[in-house]
């Protein structure tokens, strides 16, 4: 492929939610961007993920980064086509035991101080708002400004919005390698930009050598149709405990209602893999689990199986901004498992500094440099 | 109340229908006179087409379980069947 319209400012890699999303940032900005993807729109961990929009507290700079992006979720949610499935379902966060409870209560109190509503449910407010959970749960926290999407359809709209405003976007086409404002294609052709923002998720590692981003692989079934079965996206608060292994493999109850009724089922976290095949023990593990906190899934049908590779950090933040060591290529990756939440906060943060304007919240925390370990 | 020549007694939709033993709730949806054994998500009606538990398109709900593969179910005594 030879570009012969003129070089774009921006030429970003990677067509997920975040890509697409810093495209039409870029375009409303009014840069002209082309869009490179290697497979197509919103297929990588864009479509593998729930699209769970949520706000987060395991740090203040991931509470800022995701209570940013909510903001602008529910900013863009009544323009989204309905393919894109938008429900504002709220979080229901579990708690099982005393032990999980007080978790309620300090997340109550972090979402409070910082102006996130959040509604404390006792063990009987629980099962009236969840009646499939176990009997003898000992409460949850309610956040209701979270919501759902489906991100792959979120991505498309995204692009095709920026596509309306003059981007390109070219599927298909496998980025090699990333140079100063140069990428080369796996044809040997290459893309000159002003600047190339490396959004490629997992891949981003491999195209800017010393990224630290590891692939963290993760399973999600869906079930057919059973509307009403659950009212909210339901969140073990064990989850805080597993999820934060950055070692080993851990499972956590984890179900979505979707518009359509279906019920999606989660989640696992397994480091160091690179095989998507369905690991079949690790997902008897989650869905065991599923089970134990709602009997009633045992007897309902699944139809589809899947696995996905969350771009995992270090610190559990995104990497955005400028690649160290260029003066042109910049990064829009690791989000781990909050790309869907995220996506419309980084193409902010990202715009604001290339074009040094100013951003709603703090750059710093997010910044590549922290990732890179220094030379020895 | 239709009569088939045995002995399995079960309920579709309501009404009573007596059926062979061995015989599949598909088959005693059919014998009940119904062939839209549920509404497709665009609201067409959809019944059993491949009868060998591929097609996915004969779910019904058997005892309150939704999304029942009707043809790969034998009737029970006292089954109740609910298609949509």
């Amino acid at each position: 492929m030879t570009e012969t319209s003129g070089q774009p400012d921006v030429l970003i890699v990677g067509a997920g939610i975040v890509g697409a999303a810093c495209a039409l940032e870029f375009v409303v900005s009014g840069l002209t961007v082309t869009v490179v993807e290697a497979a197509v729109v919103g297929g990588g961990a864009t479509a593998a993920g729930m699209g769970h929009i949520v706000v987060m507290d395991d740090s203040e700079a991931q509470f800022q980064l995701t209570n940013y992006s909510e903001g602008l979720w529910q900013e863009l949610a009544p323009q989204l086509p309905a393919d894109c499935e938008y429900l504002p379902c709220g979080t229901m966060w579990v708690a099982a035991d005393e032990e999980e409870f007080a978790e309620v209560l300090r997340k109550h109190q972090f979402y409070s101080t910082r102006n996130v509503p959040s509604q404390i449910l006792n063990g009987p407010d629980l099962a009236e708002a969840e009646p499939k959970l176990r009997p003898g749960l000992a409460g949850g926290l309610l956040v209701p400004g979270d919501g759902v999407v489906y991100a792959p359809c979120v991505a498309r709209y995204l692009l095709e919005e920026a596509e309306k405003r003059g981007a390109r976007v070219c599927a298909r086409q496998q980025v090699a390698a990333i140079g100063e404002g140069v990428v080369t294609l796996s044809d040997g052709s290459s893309l000159s930009a002003g600047l190339v923002v490396n959004a490629a998720g997992t891949a981003a590692r491999t195209l800017v050598p010393g990224l630290d981003i590891q692939p963290r692989k993760g399973h999600l079934l869906i079930t057919d149709r059973y509307p009403g079965f659950v009212r909210h996206q339901l969140i073990e608060l064990g989850y805080l405990k597993s999820a934060h292994s950055l070692t080993s493999d851990s499972v956590a109850f984890n179900v979505q209602p979707r518009l359509t009724g279906q019920l999606l089922i989660g989640s696992s976290r397994q480091y160091g893999l690179e095989d998507p095949a369905v690991d079949y023990p690790i997902l008897s593990r989650m869905l065991r689990r599923a089970v134990e906190y709602m009997p009633e899934l045992a007897q309902v049908s699944g139809i589809r199986v899947w696995t996905g590779f969350r771009a995992a950090t270090a610190d559990k933040l995104p990497l955005i901004g400028r690649a160290p060591g260029f003066s042109r290529v910049y990064i829009a990756s690791g989000h781990e498992g909050l790309g869907i939440t995220t996506a419309l906060g980084t193409a902010k943060l990202l715009v604001d500094q290339i074009l040094d304007r100013p951003s709603a919240i703090p750059r710093e925390p997010y910044l590549v440099e922290r990732n890179f370990p220094p030379h020895a | 109340m239709r009569e088939a020549a045995a002995s399995v007694l079960l309920t579709v939709n309501g009404e009573a229908i007596r059926v062979k033993p061995g015989v599949t709730v598909a088959a005693a949806i059919l014998t009940a006179g119904q062939t839209a054994f549920r509404t497709s998500v665009s609201n067409q009606p959809r019944g059993a087409l491949c009868g060998m538990g591929v097609c996915m398109e004969c779910r019904v709900t058997i005892n309150g379980r939704a999304h029942q593969k009707s043809c790969q179910v034998p009737c029970a005594e006292g089954m109740v069947i609910d298609s949509e």
